[in-house]
């Protein structure tokens, strides 16, 4: 079936973006990877009248910052898998963008396409939960930078205002002793997953969790943070018998929904046994990671 | 009447040249085969779940049903028969034939070249790898372990002795 027409504006600067997206108001869509947006485009459940391609703009920098990653909203899921810099500094970007569609998907798909299309369901949307990840944009206004809790605001609905363009994701580098996984049930690979857990864990030098982070997808409009699960864990030693608890609280904390691909109670279900496995990796992961 | 695009666009495909008026919201996939005839690109899902219409882009495989015709301009487009030039098979394609790895043959091109695009890119590449990287090619009639079977004979027999 294809796209229905729209005019086609391939932006050359930022301020360019703005520019289009202020004119073409409710109905002008930014392209990046396409990755999410020309499969509702083909099905015809978005219909663009201007697309502004963002492709060409320079925003696919990926460098370090003191204990900063600064990544750019054109990194492609690709890089973020296989880049050796990526990998050392912020595994649990890399763990996630691998688990993400399927290898054609993740050739083109972009970082900033993925958090600010905002898919419940989506690993990175998540990810950047768990890493307390700060997003950059840049609208009519200037700029302004957001953390991750308050960008996501509903289904596919984020803080972005109208002529806004997300243009740089930062996250913390790894720390030592810091442990990392994502988990994730799908029904077949490259589906988006029913429910994933991604977490995060620093222990301190006495073995106690200093830092810990989950956060869940599939489980609510948008991706959430496991709160009560992670406020049992912090000051604690961790073993297996506080990692039991704190994941029965992320399922006892959650209001998921029933829908075609799963219950409310298989949902809560998987978000237990997910959050189990997530945080049992990461704390094994955060113990042998030696300063 | 909805506004539109047109452009001209300038590409490779399989080595030639080619230049094409073409309007914005076409995608890859349409230009190919409604505008250029190249038939060895199959259309499944439309939305760059099954993996038939697999193309590389300057060398990678991607969803030609999800690339719009102005993402094209300037790029290297090769489809399963750039993969032969000279006519010859490759012998990626002989693997295939060798192992039963095909049998309707409509998931064949693009399984052929997400195959050669992952095991180029990743020659050291073992059998749990590989079916991740095919994991987005969906296959209706071999049941996948005669596909992983012939680009594993592939990885092992062609490109580890070159």
């Amino acid at each position: 079936m294809g796209p229905r027409p729209f005019r086609y504006e391939r932006a050359t600067s930022v301020a360019d973006v703005i520019d289009c997206l202020r004119r073409g108001g409710a109905n002008a869509r930014v392209l990046a990877g396409g990755q999410s947006l020309v499969p509702l485009m083909n099905l015809r459940l978005v219909e663009p009248e201007l697309l502004v391609d963002i492709n060409d703009l320079p925003l696919a920098h990926l460098r370090r910052e003191n204990d900063a990653m600064v990544l750019g909203a054109l990194v492609r899921h690709q890089t973020l898998e296989e880049s050796e810099e990526v990998r050392a500094l912020c595994p649990l970007l890399s763990e996630a963008a691998g688990l993400v569609g399927n290898v054609r998907v993740r050739a083109l798909g972009t970082l900033g396409g993925s958090l600010a299309h905002a898919d419940p369901a989506a690993e990175l949307p998540m990810v950047s939960l768990a890493l307390d990840a700060q997003l950059v944009t840049e609208g009519p206004t200037g700029s302004r930078t957001l953390r991750s809790e308050e960008f996501f605001r509903g289904y596919l609905t984020t803080a972005l205002e109208p002529a806004e363009l997300l243009t740089e994701v930062r996250v913390a580098v790894r720390q030592p002793r810091e442990g990392w996984a994502v988990e994730e049930f799908a029904l077949r690979q490259g589906d988006f997953a029913v429910v994933a857990a991604a977490a995060r864990v620093q222990l301190n030098d006495e073995g106690r969790v200093d830092v810990v982070r989950l956060a869940l997808a599939g489980v609510g409009p948008t991706p959430v943070r496991a709160q009560g699960a992670e406020d049992q864990l912090v000051g604690a030693p961790a073993n297996p018998r506080r990692v039991e608890a704190a994941s029965r609280r992320a399922a006892a904390d959650i209001q998921p929904e029933s829908d075609v691909h799963a219950s409310a109670a298989y949902r809560r279900h998987l978000t237990y046994v997910l959050a189990r496995r997530a945080l049992t990796r990461a704390l094994a992961r955060a113990e042998e990671a030696t300063p | 009447m909805k506004e539109r695009t047109r452009l001209s666009i300038s590409f490779e495909l399989n080595g030639s040249p080619r230049r094409i008026e073409v309007e914005a919201h076409r995608t890859l996939l349409s230009v190919l085969r409604d505008d250029l005839g190249t038939v060895d690109v199959k259309e499944g899902c439309d939305e760059g779940v099954c993996g038939t219409c697999t193309v590389l882009l300057d060398g990678r495989a991607v969803s030609s049903c999800l690339v719009l015709a102005p993402r094209v301009h300037g790029a290297r487009i090769t489809t399963l028969l750039g993969l032969s030039p000279d006519g010859r098979p490759h012998p990626l394609k002989e693997m295939f034939v060798r192992h039963g790895a095909v049998q309707c043959g409509f998931c064949t091109p693009g399984m052929v070249l997400t195959a050669y695009a992952f095991v180029r890119s990743h020659p050291q590449t073992t059998r749990q790898e590989l079916r991740k990287a095919l994991a987005g090619n969906l296959c209706r009639c071999t049941g996948y372990a005669k596909l992983l079977d012939a680009v594993e004979a592939y990885v092992r027999e062609v490109c580890s002795v070159r």
